[in-house]
């Protein structure tokens, strides 16, 4: 069994509202020195087998086709996460 | 002039979008639900807007996998008029039959009001019932209808005259990029939208300014198939 995590961020120049409202919310809570956030998302993923290679281009397969939506986010795999 | 409408679990338009058809053609529209692989053979194929997989993942994501979109793409390809409200227009961009993504609303707030749109184009299958530059009401409802493209692909829409609506007169309610409201493929013959012309066909509604759409929409199918 392999376990990955994969990733998810906006891309750099596409408006995050998400990430400015959570930005405005620190200033609320009075943590200083908060510069910009950006909101993301992260998947865990199981899958069979024990090849990294081939875990590889599943998860990249996974990725372009459904977890990221590459016309606003990119994505990274990290492989044995924790 | 036979219609079909695509079904998806947590879509809430449909039923609009049935009535909206029926008033205008003067027959149900068939329906196909998300597991259908094949289409009915019809002058247009509709997928409405709602929230189809409750906006898992992201709005229009779940959808756009689901086999009944395989067929949806297939016929789309073949030259069949297809046409994407809202959570469709959403759907038809994750599905890569058009180009840019619908992001949270700028503000973060669901809107559910009417805007003004300009017809920037009427020249396509879907807006020949309107004059150039003319200014329609129209309805929107979403949450997601932040249109974004990078700058290449805006150029493309921009050269190829493929944006057919445009929020207008400062009405925008979401934030897309350069208005855009209704944009449609290269070949013409898909257009997604964000707001609802099936919720303004009749008097009774306020007005008839979304009929175009479909009348449109029809006409072309009608002078391609006699």
């Amino acid at each position: 069994m392999i376990k990955a995590r994969i990733i998810v961020t906006l891309k750099t120049g596409v408006l995050d509202p998400q990430g400015k409202a959570i930005e405005a919310a620190l200033g609320n809570l009075g943590i200083d020195g908060v510069g910009q956030v950006r909101q993301g998302k992260v998947f865990d993923v199981e899958l069979a087998g024990e090849d990294a290679a081939s875990a590889k281009t599943k998860l990249d397969a996974m990725c372009g086709q459904l977890l990221a939506n590459t016309v606003i986010e990119n994505y990274a795999v990290e492989i044995d996460h924790g | 002039m036979k219609t079909a409408v695509v079904l998806l679990p947590g879509l809430n338009r449909d039923r609009d979008m049935i009535a909206a058809l029926t008033t205008i053609t003067g027959k149900a529209p068939l329906t196909v639900w998300q597991t259908e692989t094949a289409l009915p053979d019809v002058d247009l194929v509709v997928v409405p807007g709602g929230f189809s997989f409750g906006d898992y993942l992201r709005a229009g994501a779940i959808a756009a996998r689901s086999p009944v979109m395989r067929a949806v793409a297939e016929a789309a390809a073949k030259g069949v008029p297809v046409l994407g409200v809202c959570n469709g227009f959403q759907i038809l961009c994750e599905a890569g039959l058009l180009p840019g993504a619908l992001m949270r609303n700028a503000a973060l707030r669901f809107v559910c009001r009417e805007v003004k749109l300009e017809v920037t184009n009427a020249r396509t299958r879907f807006s020949t019932a309107y004059r150039q530059g003319q200014i329609i009401r129209c309805p929107v409802a979403h949450h997601d209808g932040n249109y974004f493209a990078d700058e290449a692909t805006l150029k493309g829409l921009q050269d190829n005259d493929r944006i057919v609506f445009r929020y207008a007169e400062g009405t925008n309610p979401n934030g897309a990029i350069n208005d855009i409201a209704g944009i449609v493929n290269a070949a013409g013959n898909v257009l997604g939208m964000m707001p609802h012309p099936e919720n303004l066909i009749e008097p009774e509604h306020g007005g008839t300014d979304g009929r175009g759409i479909f009348e449109s929409a029809l006409g072309a199918s009608q002078s391609v198939a006699a």
